[in-house]
C-alpha cells in the first residue's frame, strides 16, 4: 500500500494513495460538508459528480477552490477547509442553490428530513442575497412515486440508483442551462415510462423532489368510518426500522410496541404480512418441486431456475425489460397480495361481512407495493384486495399525527388468525431470506425428512449476487440471490443467454432486500443501518418457536379449512397470477 | 403503438453496428442518424437505445441537450440565426422575430408548406458580419430587419 503525506487544517497524517480528500478529512475526524454527495459503503456505490461545490477547500498553491469529494490528495498537499474563503464559498454557493427553491419547508414532505434545509440550518442562512428566475415544472404523480421538480437541487444521486445501481433507465438529465431538470424521456409521465417504483430515488432524494404518494389521509377516513371494518398487515421488515423514526437505535425490533400503535389507532384486526409469508412459501416452494420434479424426470418443457415474485419492482422490471421471460418467475403472489385475497374472502366469510366494508391497509417498505395493489387483476368487481399502501415512513407520521407516545406502549400481541407466523416469514425482509424460507420448506417436503438445522448461513450476506448448493439429501439444489435490479439483470441475461445453471434464484429490487426498501427511513447513505436492520430480522427468525412456514398451524388450518392444498384449484384461483408484456413495442410495417 | 418502416430501422441498425452498438458513440450514432434520416423522432430514439443497449431517457437526454440535433423535421431550407455575444449584442433578438412574423412560426418550428424552419444557433465565427443568419449552408451577414423579407423571398 503507497502512502502519502497531507495536511489538512494543520494535522499533518498519512494517507493511502488515490484517496479523495473528503475520504482523508473523514479518517481523521474532520467533517466536510456534502450536499450532492452520496456513498454507500456496502454496496459499493460512489455518488461524486462534484456538481453541488458545498465540500469547496484551498488547497495552498492552487487559484481555484476544489471540491473535496473529486479530487485526490498528493503527496506534501496542504488543505484548508476553515479558511474565511472557504466558508463564504460555501454559503455563496447554497444561497444560489436556495435562491432557485421553494421556501415552503414548514408545510413540505420533508420538513425535518432533508438535507438542504438542515445544510442551510448548519451554515446559518438567514437571508438569500439573490434573488432570479425560478424554475417551475409540471407536478408528475404515479401511483407510487410524486415528482416536484421545483424542488430539485439537481444532484442526481437518483440518477446514480436508476441508471447505475437498478440499472432501470428511467430518468436522465434533460435540457441544458437554466432549463435543466431530471425527467423520464420525452418528459412523459413517471406512470407511462419504465419506472419500476422501486423507490431508490425517493430514498435518497435530498429534498422533497421525489417523494411517496402520501395515503395516510385515506386511512385516517377509513378508520373513521363505522360501516368499514378496518384490518392491517404489517410487513417484515417494517419491525427492525420503524424504530429509527422515533429515535430508537437501528435494528431495533419493535413488533409488540408497533403492533399496540395500530391497536390504538382504532385499527379492528392488526395482522402480519408475516403469515402471507408463510402462505407464499407454501405455494413456491410447491411450485419449485413440481418444477424440479419434471425436470428431473425428462419433461424438457419445465421453465428453470424458478424465480421468486414477491418483490412487485422485480415484477415491473421484468414486465418491461425481459418480457420474453415472463413465464420463467414463480406465479405465487406476493404476501402482501395473498394476504389480500384471504382477508377479503376466508376471512370476511368468517366475520360473516361482504368484501366492500373490510378495508385492507398494509404497512409496506416499499413503494412498489403501492402500485401492485392498484393492478386490475388483483380487484374483484373493481374492489381491491388491499385498498391502501403505507410505507414505514408515512406509519411513522400516522402515530406522531395520533399523539401516541411510542417509546412508552407496551407491546401487543398480532390477532387471530392471520397473525401467526413462523421465523421463515419474518426473514422474508431481507436478501436471501425467502430463498431460505423456501428452502426450509422444499427440503422437507422433497426429501420427506426432517431438518435438524434451519440456518442456511451460506444463503446470507450482503453481496450483491451469491450463489450455494443445497444437498437435498443426495440431489445437489443450486440456488443464486441477487440484490438490486442491476444485479438480477445480470442472472437474467445469463438465463437469456442460456448459461444460468441455477435451480431457483430469488430477487430483491431494493439493496438489502426490503430493509433497504423505497419506503423506510431514510439511511441518507448509511449503509451500516441496513446491516443493523438485517441482523434484527434473523434474531426475531430466532426467538421463533416455529421456524418453518409449513408448521405454522395457522397456515394449516387454512388449507384444511379453506385452501385444500398448495396449487389447488382455490389456490390457483386467489394466490396465483400472470404476468404482462409491459415493453415499449415499436412497430416496424413495410416501406 | 409507434410504427416505423423497415428501410429506416435497417439503416439505424447499421448505423449502430458500424459504431460497435458501443453506447458511448451514442453522439456519433445521432449525428449519423439526423444526417441519414433528417430528423430524430421518438421512434428512431427508441431503436436506437435497444440497439446500443441503453436507455431511452439516456438518448432523450443527450438530444435535447445539444440544440443540433432536432425531433421534427427540418424545412426544406432550414434558417439558423445565430445568437452569439456579438450577434446578440447586434440585434439578433429582432432578426429573429422578424423572421417568426414573416413566417408566422417560432424557434424550432418548421412551417406548414415544409420550406422552411426556424432555429437558433450559437456562434458561427463570423463574428465581424454581425449579425448573421443561415440559411442551408449559405451565410448572410450584416442582416437588417428590411433584409429579411429579401432573404425569404430568394428561395420561395
Amino acid at each position: 500500500m503507497d502512502t502519502i503525506s497531507i495536511t489538512i487544517d494543520n494535522k499533518n497524517f498519512q494517507v493511502e494513495k488515490g484517496t479523495t480528500i473528503l475520504d482523508a478529512a473523514k479518517s481523521v475526524g474532520i467533517t466536510i460538508p456534502t450536499l450532492c454527495y452520496m456513498h454507500l459503503h456496502d454496496l459499493n456505490t460512489t455518488h461524486n459528480p462534484a456538481g453541488c461545490r458545498i465540500c469547496a477547500v484551498e488547497v495552498v498553491g492552487r487559484k481555484n477552490l476544489v471540491p473535496a469529494c473529486a479530487t485526490e490528495c498528493l503527496p506534501g498537499m496542504e488543505i484548508k477547509n476553515q479558511t474565511i474563503r472557504v466558508l463564504n464559498s460555501r454559503k455563496t454557493v447554497l444561497e444560489l442553490i436556495l435562491s432557485d427553491h421553494p421556501t415552503d419547508c414548514l408545510i413540505c414532505a420533508k420538513n425535518g428530513d432533508c438535507d438542504l434545509q438542515s445544510m442551510a440550518q448548519k451554515m446559518g442562512i438567514r437571508e438569500i442575497h439573490y434573488k432570479g428566475e425560478q424554475s417551475h415544472y409540471i407536478k408528475d404523480s404515479s401511483p407510487a412515486i410524486k415528482r416536484d421538480m421545483d424542488k430539485c437541487i439537481g444532484c442526481r444521486r437518483c440518477l446514480t440508483m436508476c441508471n447505475e445501481v437498478q440499472t432501470v433507465g428511467a430518468l436522465s438529465a434533460i435540457n441544458r442551462g437554466f432549463m435543466s431538470v431530471i425527467a423520464p424521456a420525452f418528459q412523459m409521465n413517471l406512470e407511462d415510462s419504465v419506472c419500476t417504483y422501486c423507490g431508490q430515488c425517493v430514498a435518497v432524494c435530498p429534498t422533497a423532489a421525489l417523494t411517496e404518494v402520501d395515503h395516510t389521509s385515506l386511512v385516517i377516513r377509513a378508520l373513521a368510518d363505522s360501516t368499514k371494518t378496518v384490518i392491517v398487515q404489517t410487513a417484515p421488515a417494517v419491525r427492525v426500522a420503524l424504530g429509527e423514526e422515533f429515535g430508537l437505535e437501528p435494528g431495533t425490533i419493535v413488533t409488540g410496541k408497533m403492533t399496540a400503535a395500530l391497536k390504538d389507532m382504532g385499527f379492528d384486526y392488526v395482522f402480519d404480512t408475516d403469515f402471507a409469508a408463510d402462505l407464499t412459501i407454501m405455494e413456491e416452494s410447491a411450485e419449485l418441486l413440481d418444477r424440479l420434479t419434471r425436470y428431473i424426470n425428462g419433461d424438457t418443457t419445465v421453465k428453470l431456475p424458478l424465480l421468486t415474485s414477491c418483490c412487485p419492482a422485480w415484477v415491473n422490471f421484468f414486465e418491461h425489460q425481459f418480457p420474453d421471460m415472463k413465464d420463467i418467475p414463480s406465479t405465487a403472489r406476493s404476501p402482501q397480495q395473498m394476504f389480500g385475497a384471504i382477508a377479503k374472502t376466508y376471512f370476511a366469510d368468517k366475520l360473516g361481512i361482504k368484501r366492500e366494508n373490510m378495508v385492507v391497509v398494509s404497512i409496506m417498505p416499499c413503494l412498489a407495493k403501492k402500485y401492485e395493489c392498484s393492478r386490475e387483476e388483483f380487484k374483484t368487481n373493481g374492489n381491491p384486495d388491499v385498498d391502501f399502501v403505507l410505507t414505514t415512513r408515512e406509519l411513522a407520521r400516522l402515530i406522531k399525527q395520533a399523539s401516541i407516545d411510542f417509546d412508552s406502549l407496551s407491546p401487543a400481541e398480532f390477532d387471530h388468525p392471520m397473525g401467526e407466523s413462523s421465523g421463515a416469514g419474518v426473514i422474508f425482509g431481507t436478501t436471501g431470506g425467502v430463498i431460505e424460507a423456501a428452502v426450509r420448506t422444499a427440503y422437507e417436503t422433497f426429501t420427506k425428512q426432517k431438518l435438524d438445522k434451519v440456518d442456511f448461513k451460506q444463503l446470507r450476506g450482503m453481496d450483491w449476487i451469491r450463489e450455494s448448493t443445497i444437498d437435498f439429501n443426495g440431489t445437489p439444489i443450486k440456488i443464486g440471490i441477487a440484490h438490486g435490479l442491476g444485479n438480477a439483470r445480470k442472472l437474467l441475461q445469463e438465463i437469456r443467454e442460456g448459461k444460468s445453471h441455477y435451480h431457483a434464484i430469488e430477487i430483491m429490487a431494493c439493496p438489502g432486500g426490503c430493509i433497504g426498501g423505497g419506503g423506510q427511513p431514510l439511511h441518507h447513505g448509511d449503509t451500516s443501518i441496513l446491516l443493523a436492520r438485517q441482523k434484527a430480522l434473523y434474531a426475531e427468525d430466532k426467538m421463533k418457536v416455529i421456524r418453518k412456514s409449513h408448521e405454522n398451524p395457522s397456515i394449516q388450518k387454512l388449507y384444511s379449512e379453506f385452501l385444500d392444498k398448495p396449487l389447488s384449484e382455490k389456490s390457483h384461483h386467489l394466490l396465483h397470477t400472470h404476468y404482462f408484456d409491459k415493453s415499449n413495442h415499436i412497430e416496424i410495417t413495410k416501406d | 403503438m409507434i410504427t416505423l418502416c423497415e428501410t429506416k430501422v435497417s439503416k439505424i441498425r447499421e448505423i449502430c453496428k458500424e459504431f460497435n452498438h458501443d453506447k458511448r458513440e451514442l453522439i456519433n450514432v445521432l449525428h449519423k442518424t439526423q444526417n441519414t434520416l433528417g430528423y430524430l423522432p421518438e421512434e428512431v430514439q427508441g431503436i436506437i437505445a435497444e440497439n446500443l443497449n441503453t436507455s431511452l431517457a439516456q438518448v432523450y437526454g443527450v438530444i435535447s441537450f445539444y440544440s443540433y440535433f432536432n425531433m421534427t423535421p427540418k424545412g426544406e431550407h432550414p434558417i439558423n440565426v445565430c445568437k452569439g455575444t456579438a450577434c446578440y449584442v447586434r440585434g439578433a433578438e429582432k432578426i429573429i422575430n422578424e423572421f417568426r412574423s414573416i413566417l408566422a412560426i417560432n424557434l424550432g418550428e418548421t412551417s406548414p408548406d415544409e420550406k422552411f424552419s426556424l432555429s437558433s444557433l450559437r456562434c458561427i465565427g463570423a463574428c465581424g458580419l454581425a449579425p448573421v443568419a443561415l440559411v442551408g449552408d449559405k451565410v448572410y451577414g450584416r442582416v437588417t430587419l428590411d433584409g429579411v423579407n429579401d432573404i425569404i423571398e430568394e428561395y420561395k
